[in-house]
């Protein structure tokens, strides 16, 4: 742990990250729309969307590279918009690493140190405690070339954490790592987490796993402007917006009407939900895993099975019900049903979330379904660990 | 390789030969052999000598070599500065400016250099910038002339260099002069290297502007191979010529050395 009394730190405030109705504009063209968030000191704040939202256009109105065309950024209760980037005091990790190639690894360390003109002899000490902490300290004479990404990734870490900043910045920290070395960062960073509890964390990821995993608070970002915030579990059991439902662990998302008593029609049959909905166009959301075939789980739908997918531990099951294709993701079955055949799918009342009705002719985005097919965990898991 | 069988690559390792030797290897060569020669009537020199170069290792021609040394050596120096400096701030501009600033360093590449000669004889001729008929009016002329490819050549390498390093330097807290001396520079050394061999060479052969300029006691290696071609002495020219080639080449590979090391780290 790091303990710095004596020694200048960019800590010399309370940390915290305040964004005020921050607009970035490049032209004609808004990358980023009246963007509100308060991130408390020590908290991880996940920026989750797909790209283009304008996730990472708001992390680097933090570190000073892109300067708002209006709304106010604020660190530790000061007020930082015009401040140039030298001044913010913030570690910033990018998906590229971007370690110095002319320099060892303790001196990429020891950068921010010697910008800083921390004194002299401490330096030594202070890459060595941050290279340990990313458990790089056998690493320290070579250079950048000579180290696997994973590890550069450890090293770009620590050269972060040296300066011992009040705010991290995380962009896309873990894309560059293949899936295994991934689940381990996510991990390790955890750990940084529970080791350094009053670093503010700003974790931009397009992941909802990553998301999930590490962030105490997630917000969603759709089209440069942002939809939704909330703990984890807050947004993946009762997600307020279809997007959120959709891009947060993918979900079956139907349009149903509110009956006004707890309940909705959907396809003629008659469904019950966790909360109320007012009377009216509802979209019903399921997630897959949730939705079991056959059973007894309270709210039921019949239709024709258009594929079932081998998937390992699990079956997904595309269901045709009234002309709305229903997926449900279920154990392994020793004997599928085949295209065609009836089935009776059923979930509990209280997995059933109504939501206000998308735009219309809005197409429901699933960008959830690429980060399954690119080898991440399902929401069953996630939600299961 | 895109051809395989071996009878194919012979004959085209004998075309390549036969149309690149002849242009580019045959003329030094000649060189080399007229600078050894004592008389040449045939297709050969009919008697070789070594008095062409103890002509051209004396008093005056080292004189004429250290000239074209020190000329260059400040010259691009001077390039180097100035195009870096204008490529840095080149960099931030918008476009339209940025376009401006192209055109002016394209200038002294695009027009003449007999144009660039007198334009400097017309503009330092009087007080207070009286610099004609001194030695720097020469050196100023070879930094205008190759500030332009050392401006070239960073604008190139500039755009190629990765902002994450700028902004990961700046967000670790260096100020923008210790990011531009600790990572930029170092990061553009190799480009440097490369920029300062070009401005070297090419101001150790400038002779056209050189010529409109130069003070009887400032004068180029060229200017005396011409001289001495011009009243007959081919020779002794091509002896000169030789020490000129040799004197770049080793100044080149002394660069070239500093490059490669700093491409290794």
């Amino acid at each position: 742990m790091m303990d710095g009394e004596t020694v200048p730190t960019a800590r010399t405030e309370p940390a915290g990250i305040r964004f005020e109705e921050v607009s970035v504009a490049y032209g004609a063209s808004t990358v980023l729309d009246r963007f509100d968030l308060e991130v408390r000191r020590g908290e991880v704040m996940a920026l989750l969307g797909p790209s283009g939202s304008g996730k990472t256009t708001a992390l680097r109105a933090v570190a000073g590279f892109v300067r708002p065309s209006r709304g106010r950024v604020h660190l530790a209760g000061r007020d930082v918009t015009g401040l140039a980037p030298h001044l913010r005091g913030v570690g910033m990790v990018v998906q590229s690493y971007a370690l110095f190639p002319h320099m060892r690894v303790e001196q990429n360390v020891a950068f921010g140190l010697k910008a800083r003109k921390a004194p002299r002899r401490e330096i030594p000490g202070r890459v060595a405690e941050a290279l340990e902490m990313t458990g790089m300290g056998g690493y320290a004479g070579r250079y950048p070339r000579e180290l696997s990404g994973g590890q550069q990734q450890r090293v770009a870490l620590a050269r972060a954490l040296a300066i011992r900043p009040d705010v991290l910045l995380l962009d896309e920290p873990l894309s560059a790592l293949d899936a295994q070395l991934r689940s381990g960062m996510l991990a390790e960073l955890a750990r940084l987490h529970r080791e350094l509890p009053d670093v503010t964390m700003l974790y931009v990821t397009h992941d909802q796993v990553e998301a999930l995993t590490l962030a105490d608070r997630i917000a969603v970002l759709k089209d440069a402007r942002l939809v939704d915030c909330g703990a984890p579990a807050e947004l993946y059991r009762s997600p307020r917006t279809e997007f959120t439902a959709s891009f947060v662990g993918g979900a079956n998302l139907l349009p149903a009407r509110g009956a006004g008593d707890g309940g909705a029609l959907f396809g003629g049959a008659r469904l019950r939900a966790a909360e109320d909905a007012p009377e009216g166009p509802v979209t019903l959301c399921v997630r897959p895993h949730l939705v079991a075939l056959g059973g007894a789980g309270g709210n039921e739908l019949r239709g024709s099975l258009l594929t079932a997918q081998w998937r390992g531990s699990v079956h997904r099951l595309f269901v045709d019900v009234g002309g709305h294709e229903v997926r449900a993701d279920v154990a392994e079955l020793r004997d599928p049903p085949r295209p065609g055949e009836e089935v009776r799918l059923t979930f509990s009342p209280e997995d059933t979330v109504l939501l206000p009705p998308g735009e219309p002719g809005a197409v429901a985005p699933r960008p959830a379904e690429d980060a399954e097919k690119s080898g991440a965990r399902t929401p069953a898991e996630v939600a299961g660990g | 390789m895109l051809v395989h069988s071996r009878g194919a690559r012979a004959a085209l390792h004998a075309v390549f030969f036969a149309l690149f030797l002849p242009v580019f290897a045959l003329p030094f060569a000649v060189v080399l052999a007229a600078s050894f020669a004592g008389n040449w009537s045939g297709a050969l020199p009919s008697s070789w000598t070594l008095d062409n170069y103890s002509a051209a290792v004396s008093g005056d021609s080292l004189q004429a070599l250290n000239t074209s040394l020190v000329t260059a050596a400040v010259a691009s120096a001077a390039a180097l500065i100035a195009g870096t400096w204008a490529a840095l701030a080149a960099q931030r501009l918008g476009r339209r400016a940025r376009t401006a600033v192209d055109a002016v360093f394209m200038l002294p590449v695009a027009v003449p250099s007999v144009v660039v000669g007198l334009a400097l004889l017309v503009a330092f001729s009087a007080p207070p910038l009286l610099l004609n008929g001194t030695r720097w009016i020469v050196m100023l002329a070879h930094a205008v002339l190759v500030t332009a490819f050392a401006y070239q050549s960073l604008t190139a390498a500039l755009a190629r260099l990765d902002p994450a390093y700028e902004q990961a330097a700046a967000g670790l807290g260096g100020r923008p002069g210790y990011v531009l001396w600790k990572v930029k520079l170092p990061l553009l050394l190799p480009s440097l290297g490369a920029a300062a061999g070009l401005c070297f060479a090419l101001s150790m052969g400038e002779l056209s502007a050189t010529m409109m300029l130069y003070p009887p006691d400032w004068l180029p290696l060229p200017v005396r191979i011409f001289a001495s071609t011009d009243r007959g002495a081919l020779y002794t020219g091509a002896a000169l010529a030789v020490l000129l080639m040799a004197a770049t080449l080793a100044a080149l590979v002394l660069l070239s050395r500093v490059r490669s090391r700093a491409e290794q780290r």
